[in-house]
């Protein structure tokens, strides 16, 4: 059974009809194809009507969508089953909640590493939420220098509601994780490219974020804080998470005004769950694009141009 | 019927038992509760005489502490704008507004050049009081003016943090204020300069997974808190009591993320050994 988010009602009850309609010819031959044809007309309208005018709560709910695809699933399908994973940090143990390994896209290997969420809850439990602990981020830093050793470029899919909060992640230096992972991100010579596939939260995405391309698919989202998280702190209450999603300007479209990233990927109508294969080919499209075009610029170069392009970061007044 | 029975009606303390002190002439300490003349807690550095207790000062305390006599600040000038207009209970403007009066601070950091015992240095110091000691644009732009300066004047940097973490008012603008400042410790480092990142009361998100932890010595003043997560929610995460000092100085050190603690009474000194140490 397909989930529907509550602002989707109206498209499940013409998903319903559909279903029903091609039922009754199954059923008893009478020919509802005519009547499938102006429901899926139908269908087509009022998704675009919704999608349309999302706001950016709605986008923040569809970036949480059950149906939507993760990082395996982009990286096994876009290296047609060439990916290999590589486990481990070499330090204590291997976070299931950070994937990582070499691919190849139409012959050249690429090195991706992403958080990876589970499907159910038995592998949400194992993914933990797709939560990264100290190890994932060190996992991730020695993926990137293999990467870099071997001058092969990099793709890092973030998909996170924050790094792991929890007791022993503070014991291994959360903290310091992940600001090793940004500092040396910097300093690879290899272009990277970051994709915010679903939610972007906080030093949880920005730790496998520095790149010289940073994009985000249409309906995911990156900010500071997750939008339920800035309610009750600013608002002390749950209760005004929608608002907080307005105010802290967390879609693509925002990100991309505030020249925080450089690129959006469109998502198919309906949302990336709705046609994964489209999905796929855009995100496919935009990594080619990216490698080939940072494949061209000296190490060097790439280097500083990327110290440069987050320095430029911020906005203030005065001198 | 009730289990306790309340035999005393009202309040019963008597005026002179009261532990109510005027504040201005005496420091009362929030740990042991001891007490001394405000003259004097100021003569040990606002930290207290009975237990040890470091109280929070403020950057210009700081950069009076650490530098020998007079020092120039930089980039005074520098204020938060407010490209977001956020708005939550109150307008963001608003907000910076009234800090700005109360605390005559423009924002949450000071940056100063000057001598350490002879040596040329850079300090930026954070001020708690400025919205938590948060970091938006413009603590991210003075790091990178004090990165600047320590490249220009060939002079150490160090960065003296006291912060709640990014500041959400400024979203994914004071997230990338991580990226920037991490950029631009890459220049001082390449520069072959050293930064000495000092942690104290207290270092919490943003700050702590970025600049503070990357110190190439990272030095804390005693039972500072210390965390990525604040104690509050890894409680909440998972459902039990926090152990004993937690996530404070020593605990930090314990576990291999700093390399030393000083009081801060000898914090001037041993920074100038280790200056010198990289010097020569």
């Amino acid at each position: 059974m397909p989930t529907y988010l509550d602002f989707e009602k109206p498209i499940e009850a013409i998903d319903e009809e559909v279903k029903k309609a091609q039922e009754i010819e199954e059923n008893s031959g009478v020919d509802t194809s005519k009547t499938v044809k102006e429901l899926e007309k139908k269908l087509k309208t009022t998704i675009k009507g919704i999608y349309s005018e999302l706001t950016p709560w709605q986008r923040v709910q569809l970036s949480r969508h059950p149906e939507r695809p993760y990082s395996l699933d982009y990286i096994n399908h876009i290296t047609d089953g060439t990916f290999i994973e590589l486990h481990g940090d070499r330090n204590v143990k291997d976070d299931k909640a950070m994937i990582g390994g070499f691919g190849m896209i139409d012959g050249q290997t690429v090195m991706f590493v992403g958080q990876q969420k589970g499907v159910n809850t038995k592998q949400r439990q194992y993914r933990n939420f797709g939560m990264p602990n100290p190890e994932g981020y060190r996992k991730a830093l020695r993926l990137f220098k293999l990467a870099e050793k071997f001058n092969k470029p990099i793709v890092t899919l973030i998909d996170t509601p924050g790094a792991f909060p929890g007791l022993e992640a503070e014991e291994r230096g959360q903290g310091e994780a992940i600001a090793r992972n940004i500092y040396e991100m910097m300093n690879i010579k290899v272009p990277i490219i970051c994709i915010i596939i679903g939610e972007g939260a906080s030093g949880g995405a920005l730790g496998i974020g520095v790149g010289d391309q940073v994009v985000m698919l249409e309906n995911s989202w990156y900010s500071v804080i997750s939008p339920e998280n800035c309610s009750t702190i600013l608002w002390r209450s749950w209760d005004f998470k929608e608002k907080a999603a307005e105010q802290l300007n967390l879609t693509s479209s925002d990100m991309k005004a505030l020249k925080i990233i450089d690129e959006i990927v469109k998502e198919p109508l309906g949302g990336a769950h709705r046609n994964r294969e489209e999905v796929f080919a855009n995100v496919k499209a935009c990594i080619q694009k990216n490698i080939t075009k940072y494949q061209k610029v000296e190490a060097s170069k790439l280097v500083s141009k990327r110290i440069d392009k987050f320095c430029d970061m911020g906005v203030y007044k005065g001198r | 019927m009730g289990w306790f029975k309340r035999e005393k009606q009202g309040i019963t303390t008597t005026t002179g038992e009261k532990k109510e002190i005027k504040e201005g002439l005496w420091y009362k300490c929030p740990k042991c509760q001891s007490v001394v003349s405000s003259d004097e807690h100021k003569e040990t550095l606002n930290v207290c005489k009975t237990c040890g207790h470091h109280e929070r000062i403020t950057a210009e305390d700081y950069f009076n502490l650490l530098f020998d006599g007079k020092y120039t600040e930089i980039a005074k000038g520098l204020k938060s704008d407010d490209p977001l207009k956020f708005e939550d209970t109150k307008k963001y403007v608003d907000r910076v507004k009234a800090v700005e009066e109360k605390t005559g601070l423009k924002d949450a950091i000071r940056v100063a050049h000057g001598k350490i015992e002879s040596q040329t240095a850079v300090i930026a110091a954070m001020d708690f009081g400025f919205i938590g000691g948060s970091m938006g644009s413009v603590v991210g732009e003075k790091i990178a003016r004090a990165v600047d300066k320590a490249i220009a004047t060939e002079s150490p940097l160090i960065i003296i943090s006291k912060s709640g973490g990014a500041r959400m008012m400024e979203a994914g603008l004071s997230l990338m204020q991580m990226a920037k400042t991490s950029a631009k410790l890459n220049q001082l480092s390449e520069a072959g300069l050293p930064y000495i990142s000092l942690l104290t009361d207290p270092t919490t998100g943003g700050v702590t997974a970025s600049f503070a932890m990357l110190g190439d010595i990272n030095i804390a003043e005693p039972n500072a808190l210390i965390a990525f997560a604040g104690p509050r929610v890894v409680k909440e995460t998972i459902g039990r009591d926090l152990p004993e000092g937690f996530q404070r100085s020593e605990f930090v050190l314990e576990h291999g993320f700093l390399d030393l603690i000083v009081e801060r009474k000898d914090l001037k000194s041993k920074i100038a050994q280790l200056m010198a140490q990289f010097a020569n």
